[in-house]
């Protein structure tokens, strides 16, 4: 017998991952704000010998879905997959979430009640009576708060007892009489007839005018006198008022429960989040504060990650390299194998490796953010200058996760209800500069700007933003017309970060970062260094070789751009498959040159290039064709190849035009 | 008792929710997010930016355009202390 399934149903944020998390041991990615997750998670959790199927679903507020997480998780509920349905609830915020469990009871569904966050219930006094809120519901309810792991024993007792008592729970919400009139009319029409639902909440979702249900009348084979009542119902009546008031009556059940079962104090009490919120949403503060904490990420990072870490990485990854050299010479491996070793996977890839303390300070200080609250925040104080550009604040939030890395920003922006800003949104994620291209700044900062780290950090991402930015209004006023979507979101309590979250999601991102410089990275380089190698009869690593080749031929494209080498031409052209790879390479070709000499890569980056050529080398990095993982999410996310080329070629278009202008007008004014 | 747009209130004010005249989607989300008929909102912040809503003491952002077409009630005791 196949395990039984339990789904996670709730609210945007309101803990759903976090209790898949404690019931699975995974690591999946958590943070303080609306639409963290976005797409289906399924785990197994084991309990008293028994394995359980937890399917963690996007965050939704009702069962009408308007972007394409929430399509997701509706689809999900409505297939009937799951045995019983946990419904997590924010206990601050109980009238809005029993709005969805409202929609739940309607499917008859086994639901498991929980109510999270019970501990900043507590701080704002509020009091729920738990015992007549089952009552009322006819489900049974739990208390937890899911961060600290309390509740989570109850809830899976109280889950194991619903399957085993296989009974099924009634409707309990009361409709308006008008619109019950027409639920019941309805519903005598469908009697009879099969249906993949209950008719009744089949009945309710036509009164409501679901288009998900409305479709699936006309696929269940239902004889056509039906189907003509039901179209004739639906043109006869205003469908627009009778949503509304099947959703009112809805609320007001849900209310009217809330009203019973909990108390509020009469005042609501001040948290720390309202004396936070008056300084970092000002009106004047606002972005000036967004541009300082970003600030400070970067200033942060390069001081731990780069000035007191980055050493001893570096340190570490060459010492082990003249071991394994060294070795390798001992036991008389063949010449091949020594260069392959000491250029290609020293060189190239533990070029790469040398900046995972870097990333990890990058990634403990986003991580930081996402946890706090503060990421719906800055989707607030931007969403005015958004507009100016066709955008919402909401797109913001896609933008700084790019920061991190473009996939998962992509793929946050499924929770755009809009179809126009989410191509856009998609479309100009690629210039949010992510992680694995910083080592490819560090080094040329380390060569050129050693004193500026922080700010020439600071000031290319916010280049990339503005070329985002530029670009959105540019596609807002050619391919994608029409108006931009509204504005709703909501902003979550500020959190103190737990320190178990924000390790877990250095930690995934700290681990992908390695496993890719062994995976991607290391496969690239290598395919670039046989390519450098070559034909035997050119020298190695020579403009002769077949990757001389290649790069020579991409010189004349560069050229403009002030990088005039066949070295740093291919870089870029390795660059393509994984952004670090650029460092990779060029540690690689570079190698012959540092490695006799005891010098290191960054000595030979400034043999190679000037300031003036170096901000140009950036600058291309920054906006460039976007790595193949990106994409395939883009392509994967539109459906189409044609994005995906378009990405492609017009990125790599803005790219050179920018590093072009910057070396041109640059070398005009005297500058080198 | 005069029926006036959200975005003319000011932080403080207290009102109830009497119609939304916006599009059916974005209607029909405001609901789901408690704004509702018969709704009691505090205005927590209006002065640029989305307008921030107390709704059961939840924070909610609206967007200008939006929060124009959201009409509301005015509850009168907050007046008094309207200046503070």
């Amino acid at each position: 017998m196949s395990n039984h399934k339990i789904a996670l149903v709730g609210n945007p944020n309101s803990g759903k991952t976090t209790l898949f998390n404690a019931f699975t041991g995974s690591n999946q990615h958590v943070g303080n704000w609306p639409g963290v997750t976005v797409e289906k998670k399924e785990g197994i959790l084991k309990y008293k010998n028994k394995e359980y199927d937890i399917i963690d679903l996007p965050g939704i507020y009702s069962l009408g879905a308007f972007s394409e997480d929430e399509i997701v998780a509706m689809d999900y509920v409505l297939s009937n997959d799951a045995d019983v349905i946990i419904n997590i609830i924010d206990s601050c915020n109980i009238e809005r979430n029993l709005y969805l469990t409202t929609q739940l009871l309607e499917m008859s569904k086994n639901v498991v009640l929980v109510l999270n966050m019970c501990d900043e219930a507590q701080k704002r006094e509020i009091k729920i009576d738990t015992a007549a809120l089952s009552a009322r519901l006819g489900i049974p309810v739990v208390t937890a708060v899911a961060y600290k792991g309390e509740g989570i024993e109850d809830i899976v007792e109280a889950v194991i007892k619903v399957i085993d008592d296989k009974k099924s729970y009634d409707n309990p919400v009361v409709y308006n009489e008008n619109v019950l009139h027409h639920i019941e009319h309805i519903e005598e029409i469908l009697e009879g007839c099969t249906l993949p639902y209950p008719t009744r909440w089949t009945a309710i979702k036509i009164v409501e005018g679901d288009n998900h249900v409305l479709e699936m009348i006309d696929e269940c084979g239902l004889n056509e006198e039906t189907i003509k009542q039901i179209k004739d119902f639906h043109k006869f009546h205003n469908k627009d008022s009778f949503e509304l008031e099947v959703v009112d009556s809805r609320y007001s059940f849900a209310n009217n429960v809330a009203r019973d079962v909990v108390i509020r104090p009469e005042k609501e009490v001040k948290t720390i989040t309202d004396k936070i919120d008056k300084f970092l949403i000002n009106k004047y503060l606002g972005i000036p504060i967004f541009a300082a904490i970003m600030f400070i990420v970067f200033q942060t990072t390069f001081i731990v990650g780069e000035e007191i870490f980055g050493g001893l990485a570096a340190d570490l990854v060459e010492g082990f390299g003249g071991i394994l050299e060294g070795f390798l010479v001992l036991v008389n491996s063949p010449d091949w194998l020594v260069s392959l070793v000491a250029d290609g996977l020293i060189g190239g890839v533990g070029a790469v490796i040398e900046f995972v303390p870097l990333i990890t300070v990058l990634y403990l200080m986003l991580g930081f953010l996402e946890d706090s609250g503060y990421m719906s925040r800055a989707a607030y104080v931007w969403d005015n200058l958004m507009r100016k550009f066709g955008l919402h604040g909401k797109a913001f939030i896609s933008m700084i996760i790019g920061f991190g890395c473009n996939v998962p920003g992509i793929m946050s922006t499924r929770t755009m209800e809009n179809k126009k800003d989410r191509m856009i949104s998609m479309l100009i994620n690629p210039f949010m500069s992510c992680g694995a291209k910083i080592p490819i700044y560090v080094v040329f900062i380390a060569a050129f700007f050693p004193n500026h780290g922080a700010l020439v950090l600071f000031t290319l991402y916010g280049f990339g933003i503005l070329v985002g930015l530029i670009m959105a209004k540019v596609f807002n006023n050619t391919l994608f017309k029409g108006e931009s979507s509204y504005f709703i979101m909501e902003l979550p309590p500020y959190r103190m970060p737990t320190i178990k979250n924000v390790l877990r999601n250095m930690w995934t991102n700290v681990y992908d970062f390695i496993a890719r410089a062994g995976t991607i990275i290391f496969t690239v380089v290598t395919l670039m260094w046989v390519l450098a190698v070559l034909p035997t009869s050119a020298d190695p690593y020579s403009k002769e070789s077949f990757l001389g080749m290649i790069g020579s031929f991409l010189v004349p494209l560069f050229k403009p751009a002030g990088f005039g080498t066949w070295q740093e031409s291919v870089a870029l052209f390795a660059g393509i498959p994984a952004k670090e790879a650029v460092v990779g390479t060029l540690g690689m070709l570079y190698a012959g040159e540092y490695m006799e000499e005891g010098k290191i890569l960054v000595d030979v980056i400034r043999q190679h290039f000037t300031h003036l050529t170096a901000l140009s080398y950036m600058l291309m990095v920054l906006l460039y064709t976007p790595c193949a993982a990106v994409l395939g999410t883009i392509g994967r996310e539109t459906k189409s190849i044609k994005w995906v080329i378009f990405t492609a070629l017009y990125t790599f278009l803005i790219a050179w035009i920018v590093a072009v202008a910057v070396f041109q007008i640059g070398s005009l004014l005297g500058f080198s | 008792m005069m029926t006036i747009s959200l975005i003319k209130l000011h932080e403080g004010d207290e009102a109830k929710v009497e119609s939304i005249a916006a599009g059916k989607d974005a209607t029909k989300r405001l609901y789901e997010m408690g704004l509702n008929t018969k709704a009691r909102i505090s205005v927590l912040k209006n002065d640029f930016g989305p307008v921030l809503a107390s709704v059961n003491g939840n924070k909610i952002a609206i967007g200008r355009g939006l929060a124009e077409k959201v009409m509301v009630q005015k509850t009168e005791k907050e007046e008094e202390n309207r200046d503070e």
